[in-house]
């Protein structure tokens, strides 16, 4: 085992390897690995920012699916409300039409007896009348006896 | 006489894969090859490793182009399986620094990366089988250039000078980080008066600096002795066990296979931990 110059060239050339791979090799991997580590933060951000939206925008949906819910509760609550009075109204329409139409049937049977009265009351002169002359078998006086038939006529 | 011959046969070849390619002045006086380990431990300090150094620069310059082309070819949103590799192994060393580096400093990742992956690819050279390099490398040395028995060795971590040499930078800049951030005199402080009280400054020198002096030797010689071993173990496999050593290699080479990143592992955390511990002002 002798020393010789080899000792100084191997710290030579380990001088210059060392300065080689300070100077050129070992920045390139480091800026690679430094910008890959980077981007994986950024990554990992990104992902947690995006779950933290999801949740927001699941919130908000479900809080608009209330007021969704509620609103329609609401529509259909004043839809129920209308419909009973328009149901209402048509059954108050009805009843005041059924009125008038029975009291216009009143009125006009009313009429019909009236005129029916009329009628029998004209007749019930003449068979009076025509009772008397078959009573009496004498041609009554027309001209004497016609106040006393228009008094009975009046009176009946 | 035959089994002599096997024997030599044997220890030539162990020696043969043991020794260096070295480059250096010989003795008359010109530069070139070392042709035995003598000649090369001849030939003193001014000699280089021509096949360790060589490995070890190519494995590194090699690791470093391709982790440059797949970062600057690298996508955030669809990495190709390459570069998540790459990424993990970055991701891996930086996540060792983190864990155990308290202090902020832009040196240690790349410091780590550069050590952890440049040692697992050296160590890694000792599973290529033993003779398949060497022997293309001899036969070519001996055919082309006249240059019998030439050595070759392929494992960088299994020369001392490879270890040494990144234990030692490692050394120098636990002192400069430990000046830098203690002061000369919280550095020496450290040193002097620790762990016993100030006037026994003698005694805790006698115990601080070997403890200073062992951390690169130790971290050195670990890796060294670790890759030695286990190439040791293969070639005696290769010599000795003849036709019989494919199980035999197989066997050492899933063991070893624990131990090549483990070591390239262990250097980087005690990298770690000792550039730490010159971070830290307050004593404990």
């Amino acid at each position: 085992m002798n020393f010789n110059a080899t000792l100084l060239g191997q710290t030579i050339s380990f001088i210059v390897f060392v300065w080689f791979c300070k100077r050129y090799v070992w920045p390139l991997f480091a800026a690679v690995l430094e910008e890959r580590k980077k981007r994986i933060a950024d990554g990992l951000e990104a992902a947690a920012r995006a779950e933290k939206d999801l949740e927001l925008a699941q919130n908000s949906a479900t809080e608009q699916l209330k007021i969704a819910k509620t609103d329609a509760a609401g529509i259909i609550d004043q839809a129920n409300k209308r419909a009973s009075q328009i149901v209402d109204e048509a059954k108050e329409q009805a009843r005041e039409e059924g009125q008038r139409i029975i009291a216009g049937a009143q009125a006009e049977i009313e009429q019909e007896v009236n005129r029916a009265k009329e009628a029998l009351r004209a007749q019930v002169a003449s068979i009076a009348l025509a009772g008397a002359e078959k009573i009496l078998e004498d041609s009554v006086d027309q001209a004497a006896n016609e106040e006393m038939l228009n008094k009975l006529a009046a009176e009946l | 006489m035959a089994e002599s011959v096997a024997e030599q046969t044997v220890q030539e070849y162990i020696t043969h894969h043991l020794s260096f390619l070295t480059f250096g002045r010989t003795h008359d006086g010109h530069w070139g090859f070392a042709h035995t380990p003598e000649e090369a431990a001849e030939m003193g300090f001014w000699a280089v490793n021509v096949d360790t150094l060589g490995w070890s620069v190519f494995l590194g310059a090699a690791f470093l182009y391709f982790f440059y082309r797949v970062g600057k070819n690298a996508s955030v949103d669809n990495p190709s399986g390459v570069q998540n590799f790459v990424e993990s192994v970055v991701e891996f060393v930086d996540a060792r620094v983190s864990e155990s580096f308290n202090f902020k400093n832009e040196l240690i990742g790349p410091l780590c990366l550069t050590l952890f992956f440049w040692i697992l690819l050296m160590n890694t050279m000792d599973l290529v089988p033993v003779d398949w390099i060497t022997g293309a490398f001899e036969w070519t040395a001996a055919t082309a250039f006249n240059f019998e028995h030439a050595p070759f060795k392929i494992v960088p971590t299994t020369d001392p000078n490879i270890t040494m040499g990144l234990s030692l930078s490692v050394f120098v800049l636990i002192i400069y980080y430990s000046i830098k951030h203690k002061g000369i005199g919280g550095f020496l402080g450290e040193l002097a008066f620790h762990p016993f009280p100030k006037w026994m400054f003698i005694f805790n020198l006698m115990i601080e600096i070997p403890t200073l002096l062992a951390k690169p030797i130790s971290l050195g010689l670990r890796l060294f002795g670790n890759l030695y071993a286990g190439e040791l173990l293969f070639l005696l496999i290769a010599a000795m066990l003849g036709a019989y050593q494919l199980p035999a290699h197989f066997a050492w080479a899933a063991f070893h296979l624990l131990v090549i990143p483990l070591q390239a592992f262990v250097f980087m955390m005690l990298t770690i931990v000792y550039l730490n511990a010159a971070h830290e002002t307050e004593a404990h």
